[in-house]
């Protein structure tokens, strides 16, 4: 069993990443949208091997947590540390270059591009020629494009995504979209990967699959993921810690069994006992 | 050898050419036509503002088809082309004999001046979007216009003269004006030939065809369809679109270089609100992001009202009665896809290599 430990600041993090740099930490993180607190004082750190979960009622402020992670929404109060490199001055783009990558809640593909296309364009970054090498078709250019097909292939075939590679992202099934974008998320290289409602839409066949999926990510690729996700099955089974929110304030944090039990997480899902009868 | 035929006519590249067959083949056939049965000279006149206008059509549909961004001020890197060309040659004709050579530098320095006018203008632009966009760019297209009206520049054997608002130039004989405000060029030499403008549309098609399929095409591509998901696989959008809008703006400068070269006088309302709005139209006509198609357009659309010349005063109402019903056509969806099934219908009874012997 996965044994958390506290840091001084009152964060936990997984015992066999304690000593390692967090690959997230935030401090104090909050937003006001027109004066009304989205989120507030929120506090996390996140191992660079673990795989934790961000769980709550609706409206929590859960995709907005994401969202102020990846810069989408600057942040009114806090910090946020990726890889312990402060991000206040950082945008969405640089986020993702600090390794910090995501899926979104309503599939965000390039819909009318084919599937290797949406991953090459997450690959753009480790790419290396310039517009006169892509006009003159230099051979620079065809020993880039040919190495990035390769690598964009070798991915796909980890997901057994290789044979749709020339299908139009938009024509995908609705469990092959959301793989796409868990495999575009990883072209960019994160150290850690945001999963927004993954099993969203899934029968239990499938969420079973994408279970094992995301343990084969974090194994295979040595990274962490925070994922946000109303199937507590799934977070219950993968995830090592988790963190509850409500009303934009994390009200509980962390291991599986911990939360399962916590009366105040309970009284958040399923409201008072004493307001039942 | 066989890999480069195959490459050619790979389903996926058949649409780019295609886009060559019909370039190629249309200045094959206009130069048959012009050495044996011999063309009208109205037609002969055309053909180099055809190939200008097709040039300026397939660079914006780099910014409005593939990019996803409307610009209404295309007219303004034409012109500012054409007239750093004029200026170009002017300067240099005393000193450079060779025509083709004179309009070649015309050309690329035409393009060079236009891609820095959108460089310059990309920045504010494109930090907006949409509406607001297409907003601003209409109005650089006019102080463009504005400043060009005020320009007197002249050259003689001290150098070049130079005068903004009133003609304050003062030339020793042998000097000649090469701007004078409203009036613009005046006594341009004409150089512009149609094997020039059909070099330069394949020269644009190379350039807009390997710039979509390389890594620039695909984050252009990307930050169209969908910005935030870009933005969060570390797509820099606003350079991604202003590599777009710069090669465009030179492109389209270098169109302006050779439609400038091809009259004896130019003047800078030539490039106005009007001349953006129709090559928008050939774009728009052509399809978005459709390159065989804004030629073909363009083709058709700019040959039009000199077909109904003979209608006298009804063309323009003639020509835009048809630009009407062509919209209407081929936006209708029920239209479309009986096309479409009646292209899958000839596709399914076409003889199948393997099931030949069968039948």
């Amino acid at each position: 069993m996965t044994k958390l430990v506290q840091y001084p600041s009152g964060a936990y993090v997984l015992e066999r990443d304690a000593y390692s740099t967090p690959v997230l930490e935030t401090y104090h993180l909050g937003i006001d949208f027109g004066g009304l607190s989205a989120v507030n004082n929120f506090n996390i750190i996140v191992g660079p091997t673990e795989i934790s979960g961000l769980i709550g009622p609706n409206g929590a402020g859960k995709t907005t947590v994401f969202n102020l992670l990846t810069k989408v929404y600057q942040p009114s109060k806090g910090t946020i540390l990726v890889n312990g490199h402060d991000t206040s001055k950082m945008s969405t783009v640089d986020v993702n270059k600090a390794g910090v990558a995501r899926t979104f809640q309503n599939i965000r593909l390039f819909d009318k591009m084919s599937v290797i296309d949406n991953v090459k364009v997450a690959m753009n970054n480790s790419m290396n020629y310039n517009p006169l090498h892509a006009i003159f078709r230099t051979p620079k250019y065809y020993k880039e494009e040919k190495r990035i097909h390769q690598k964009a292939l070798e991915l796909l075939d980890i997901f057994n995504m290789s044979d749709l590679a020339e299908t139009t992202a938009g024509s995908l099934p609705y469990g092959a979209q959301r793989r796409l974008e868990i495999i575009r998320a990883l072209a960019t290289k994160p150290l850690l990967l945001l999963l927004d409602e993954p099993a969203a839409g899934m029968n239990p066949n499938e969420t079973k699959e994408l279970m094992e999926t995301i343990r084969g990510i974090r194994d295979k690729f040595n990274i962490a993921i925070i994922l946000i996700e109303h199937d507590m099955s799934l977070v219950m089974n993968i995830c090592e810690g988790i963190a509850v929110l409500n009303y934009g304030r994390i009200i509980a944090k962390g291991t599986p069994k911990d939360i399962q039990n916590n009366p105040v997480v309970i009284e958040a899902y399923l409201g008072k006992p004493d307001q039942e009868d | 050898m066989e890999k480069t035929i195959r490459k050619i006519f790979d389903k996926k590249h058949i649409s780019r050419t295609i886009s060559y067959l019909v370039v190629i083949g249309g200045f094959v056939a206009v130069q048959l036509l012009m050495n044996t049965v011999g063309i009208k000279s109205l037609f002969r006149s055309l053909l180099v503002p055809t190939c200008c206008y097709i040039v300026a059509a397939l660079s914006l549909n780099l910014v409005v088809g593939v990019s996803g961004e409307l610009s209404l001020g295309h007219a303004g890197f034409m012109s500012v082309g054409a007239f750093t060309g004029i200026i170009i040659c002017g300067v240099l004709e005393p000193y450079l004999a060779l025509n083709w050579l004179r309009l070649l530098i015309a050309i690329i320095l035409g393009g060079v001046a236009a891609a820095i006018v959108g460089l310059l203008i990309s920045i504010p632009v494109l930090k907006l979007q949409g509406d607001y966009l297409a907003i601003v760019t209409l109005a650089f297209c006019q102080i463009i216009k504005s400043l060009l009206n005020n320009i007197y520049l002249g050259i003689d054997s001290n150098g070049l003269h130079f005068s903004f608002i009133e003609n304050r130039v003062s030339l020793i004989p042998g000097g000649k004006m090469l701007l004078s405000g409203p009036m613009g060029a005046t006594a341009t030499t004409r150089l512009a030939t149609f094997t020039a403008g059909f070099l330069l549309i394949l020269l644009s098609l190379l350039i807009i065809y390997n710039l979509t399929y390389s890594r620039y095409g695909r984050t252009i591509m990307a930050a169209r369809d969908n910005r935030i998901a870009a933005e969060s696989v570390g797509i820099h959008i606003r350079n991604t679109k202003m590599l777009a809008f710069v090669i465009s703006a030179c492109l389209a400068g270098m169109s302006g270089a050779l439609f400038g070269l091809n009259y004896s006088t130019l003047q800078p309302a030539k490039f106005d609100f009007n001349l953006s709005i129709l090559i928008l139209v050939y774009v728009v006509l052509g399809g978005l992001g459709n390159i065989t198609g804004t030629i073909i357009a363009t083709l058709i659309l700019y040959a039009l009202p000199e077909l109904l010349r003979g209608l006298q005063d009804y063309r323009m109402l003639i020509y835009s009665i048809i630009l009407i019903v062509i919209m209407l056509i081929t936006n209708n969806r029920k239209l479309k896809d009986k096309t479409d099934a009646l292209i899958a219908d000839i596709k399914a009874r076409l003889p199948k290599k393997g099931s030949a012997a069968h039948d």
